[in-house]
Order: C-alpha cells, then sequence, then structure tokens
C-alpha cells in the first residue's frame, strides 16, 4: 500500500506528465497551443488546439463582393499572400470564362515564385533558430529583405500585397521590376549554397533532424499532407503539375520529390525548391510580353449561378478555394481548404515516441503558418 | 480514365447516384443513409480509387444542408465531387468518414464547429475554434447583434 502512494500520488509515475506548449511558445510561431503528454522525456501524445486567432474570414467573406475578398485572403497564409489572391482571382476568373492577358500570367507567375522563395527564407532561418542556430535567422531575413525590397517598390506594400484583382492586377510593374529581380536572382544564387553550408551539413542539426518524425506515403496521403511536407514522403502533390495555372504550363521544372519522408527530407526538399523557383524566374522574367496589366471587368462582378473550385500550390501546399454562387455580388458560401490546417494534425502521429526537443523540430519542418490554420 | 468512362465505372457500384451537372467536375449526390459504404467503395474500388480527399466542407441551403466531398485519385488522377443531402435543419446528422480518410476526422470538426452538423461514430467529436457555448456562425440564420455588421 504504502508502495503505491509513493509510486502513484508522489511520483506521479502512473499519470502522464501534461504541459502545455504555447500559445506563446516562440515555435508555435503564432498562437497554437499543443498539450503534450509527457512519460520522462519522451512524448506519449500531442493535442493541438488551435482558434486563438479564429476571425471568421469566410463568414466575413459572404458579405463582401469579390475585389473585396481579395484583401482577406492575404490574412490567411501571409507568407504567402500573393499566391492566396491569384487563387481567389483565378477562381473568379474561371467562373466568369475570362482569359487574362499572358503578361498577367506571367508577372503572376513570377511574383507567385518569388513569394515561395521570400516564405521559404523566412521558413530556413525560423526553423534554425527554434533549433538554437541564431545566425540562421540573420542570413534568412537580410536575404529575404531584398524581395521584400522589389515588392515594395512594385506594389507599395510589403508583405500583404493585395496586387491581383480579378481580371488582372492592380497596377502594372514598376520599370526596375525586371532589373532588380535578375539582380536578385544573381545574388541569391550565390547565397543560397551558403544555407547549405550553414545549417545542412551541420552534424548537430543532422542528428537532431534525420529518421525524426518518419511520415510515410500511405499517411501522408490518407491525412492529406501536402507542400514540400508532402513531397518529402514521396506523395507527388504539386498542383502546378497536377492542374497548372497562370504561365506554369510554359515553364518546365523538377518538381522535388523524395522517398525518405523524416525530417531533414522536409527541410531539404524546401531548399531545393528555392533553386526550382530561381529557375522558373530565370525562363520567365526576360519574357514578359507586352500589352495591358489588366482586363475591362465589370463595376460589379456577379458569378453566375453554380459552383466553382480552384486549386493552387502555396508554400505550404494545396490551397483551394470553393465558391459557391447564387448569382449576386458576394458569394453565398466560401471554403478555403487551407494546406496548413490539414498539414497541423499529423503532428501527433509524427511526434509520439520522440523526445520533447523533437518536437520543436517537427513542427518547424512542417512550417505551420497560424491563421491560416484558424481562418 | 475520362468523365464518360468514370460515370460508367461509378453507376456500376453505386446504381442509386444521381448525377448532376457540374462544368469542372463530375459530381453526384448518394443518399445520405449509405454515405459510409459508398464512400468505401469508391476508395477501394480498384478502377475508382479515390485515396485522397482534398476539401471537405459543408453547406447551408436554409432548409437543409449539403455535405460536399472533394475526392482526387493519386493513381488515375481523377476528381469527383461527392454530395449528400442533409435534411434536419434543425439537429443534422451524418455519418462520419473519418474512417476512410483520416483527414477527414479534422474537417469534420471544423464543419461541426461552424455548421453544428453532428457526425455519428466520429472519434473525437469535439468544437475546433469556437467556445461550446458559441452558436453555429455559418449557418444563414446565425446572429450576432454586437460583433456583426450587417449590410
Amino acid at each position: 500500500m504504502a508502495d503505491e502512494i509513493v509510486k502513484n500520488i508522489i511520483l506521479g509515475e502512473d499519470d502522464d506528465y501534461v504541459i502545455n506548449m504555447g500559445p506563446q511558445h516562440p515555435s508555435t510561431h503564432g498562437v497554437l497551443r499543443f498539450e503534450v503528454s509527457l512519460k520522462g522525456e519522451t512524448i506519449e501524445k500531442v493535442v493541438p488546439h488551435c482558434g486563438y486567432i479564429h476571425r471568421g474570414i469566410e463568414k466575413m467573406c459572404e458579405r463582401d463582393t469579390y475585389p473585396q475578398i481579395i484583401h482577406l485572403t492575404d490574412r490567411m497564409d501571409y507568407l504567402s499572400a500573393h499566391i492566396n489572391n491569384e487563387a481567389v482571382c483565378l477562381c473568379v476568373e474561371n467562373a466568369l470564362e475570362v482569359e487574362v492577358p499572358d503578361r498577367v500570367k506571367y508577372i503572376r507567375t513570377i511574383l507567385d515564385e518569388l513569394n515561395r522563395i521570400a516564405s521559404h527564407q523566412l521558413w530556413w532561418c525560423a526553423m534554425g533558430m527554434d533549433m538554437g542556430a541564431l545566425t540562421t535567422f540573420f542570413y534568412g531575413l537580410r536575404d529575404r529583405e531584398k524581395i521584400l525590397d522589389i515588392f515594395e517598390e512594385s506594389f507599395g506594400s510589403r508583405l500583404l500585397h493585395s496586387f491581383n484583382t480579378p481580371g488582372g492586377l492592380m497596377n502594372d510593374i514598376h520599370p526596375d521590376f525586371q532589373k532588380k529581380t535578375k539582380e536578385f536572382i544573381q545574388y541569391f544564387r550565390k547565397k543560397l549554397p551558403e544555407y547549405d553550408q550553414l545549417l545542412s551539413g551541420n552534424v548537430i542539426f543532422q542528428a537532431r533532424t534525420k529518421d525524426i518524425g518518419v511520415l510515410s506515403l500511405e499517411d501522408a496521403i490518407q491525412y492529406g499532407i501536402t507542400g514540400p511536407s508532402g513531397r518529402a514522403s514521396g506523395f507527388a502533390c504539386d498542383i502546378r503539375k497536377i492542374q497548372p495555372y497562370s504561365a506554369y504550363p510554359k515553364v518546365s521544372f523538377k518538381e522535388i520529390v523524395y522517398t525518405e519522408g523524416d525530417t531533414f527530407h522536409r527541410y531539404k526538399a524546401r531548399i531545393d525548391e528555392m533553386y526550382e523557383s530561381m529557375n522558373i524566374i530565370e525562363q520567365l522574367i526576360d519574357n514578359i510580353p507586352e500589352g495591358d496589366h489588366a482586363l475591362k471587368m465589370k463595376a460589379v462582378i456577379k458569378l453566375p449561378v453554380g459552383e466553382y473550385y480552384q486549386r493552387a500550390e502555396t508554400a505550404r501546399g494545396e490551397l483551394g478555394v470553393y465558391i459557391v454562387s447564387d448569382g449576386n455580388k458576394t458569394p453565398y458560401r466560401i471554403k478555403f481548404r487551407s494546406p496548413n490546417f490539414s498539414n497541423l494534425f499529423i503532428i501527433n502521429k509524427l511526434a509520439t515516441g520522440f523526445k520533447i526537443a523533437d518536437l520543436v523540430a517537427i513542427s518547424g519542418s512542417l512550417d505551420l503558418v497560424i491563421p491560416d490554420i484558424d481562418r | 480514365m475520362d468523365h464518360e468512362n468514370l460515370k460508367n465505372q461509378i453507376l456500376s457500384l453505386i446504381p442509386e447516384a444521381e448525377f448532376r451537372e457540374n462544368k469542372q467536375f463530375l459530381e453526384i449526390i448518394v443518399p445520405s443513409a449509405k454515405l459510409n459504404s459508398i464512400c468505401k467503395e469508391l476508395k477501394n474500388s480498384g478502377n475508382t480509387w479515390f485515396d485522397y480527399l482534398f476539401c471537405l466542407t459543408a453547406i447551408d441551403w436554409n432548409d437543409h444542408f449539403m455535405m460536399v466531398y472533394h475526392l482526387t485519385s493519386t493513381k488515375h488522377n481523377h476528381t469527383l465531387v461527392l454530395k449528400t443531402r442533409v435534411d434536419n435543419h434543425q439537429n443534422p446528422e451524418v455519418d462520419t468518414v473519418s474512417d476512410i480518410w483520416r483527414t477527414a476526422e479534422f474537417h469534420e470538426r471544423e464543419v461541426y464547429d461552424l455548421f453544428g452538423i453532428k457526425f455519428n461514430n466520429h472519434p473525437d467529436p469535439r468544437r475546433l475554434f469556437l467556445e461550446d457555448d458559441y452558436g453555429f456562425p455559418l449557418r444563414k440564420d446565425f446572429t450576432d447583434e454586437i460583433n456583426m455588421i450587417v449590410r
């Protein structure tokens, strides 16, 4: 009896030790709470609690017109703002059966890829920082600043552009846009190998990421894990290949697919994607056709009655925009299938059985953006 | 597989499926009572093989709800929109498909949270974003005098 009391009540061996990671934990990059059950230092279970930043974007969209909705989509995945905007615009354009000028398609694709590089840079520096390598943070932000400067010059804003509008772009690009972008690609081609030297080849980093949090192909499909996280497990889910949009049919690029599926290969997939993004930009930047930057659209956009779905590849995975229209100027129902929402809930499966320090590496490699989960 | 071919395949699997006009994808409506077994059929049959559920949501049509499942096959690369009608607007209930596609577990929790549709046999039927005593905001009859701007 006395032994049992010592064991159960004083040492608490029967109970799981539950700690909360977040909502203010720096490695969750926003307000997300992981309820972690531990045995010693080993994770038994992770329960994610979200909703801290739920703003009801889908409900707000139901009272907004289509050009107004664009500005709300920025605020979901704020690191892929341009791609979110584009997905809604494409959905509206497809519903109206209008074809945007080639110039718009080219510029949108270049901006998509610039946005993807900027997002991966921030992910890279934050992931390094989460794992104790503070230098990466300065390297990543230094290079990201150059992209944000290009954005600022053309759109007037750095993070939340709202540069797309149904039928084209808000304004034409800045005359220096092509020159600056080419300069950036030249610069970043030299700097990206430094990322590998600094972090990828690091022995401590490799020991903390290799064979940690292995995701199988079956689980990736079952849980709907898309983007670089899914492709690291061999799930060929790149929407740019499956359902190409904008100027993607005109460029050749490689879909990065690994089969290992551990934290290190999720990391590797994103690094390789930055090289591919630069290849895509180089193919397009000199060939932007002349022409208008936008179609002449009606002042009030009303979609025909029906349902429209548009898939797009953001920096984190597959974004879906599902619009149900009843013929009014506002959508009857709009649903955003956000990549982070699906990617989040695999964390219990990945982290179980590993140490609590690995949870930081695993959640870092999933590259979660919390406002996109809650919407 | 083209639309016509896929249509025949699905008809041979599910005779009660009702096809609907949709410009983008093939769209079917199935009775909600048989939803779970039909989904199993669609996923496991070699010719259809819908193994990836990429979107799950609901629509409130004032007198009934419509559940919408967007399915695709990673092997054959074809897409299907599966819909089922939930008639009871006061206490809507529908079977879960989370035992077939795991990702549905969390999408269904979101639908429960925002629409109040209950999922039978769901492994974790809690709300996801909002407080327990909050209403169901994506229902068309939801009102919140303090925080909502009605135009």
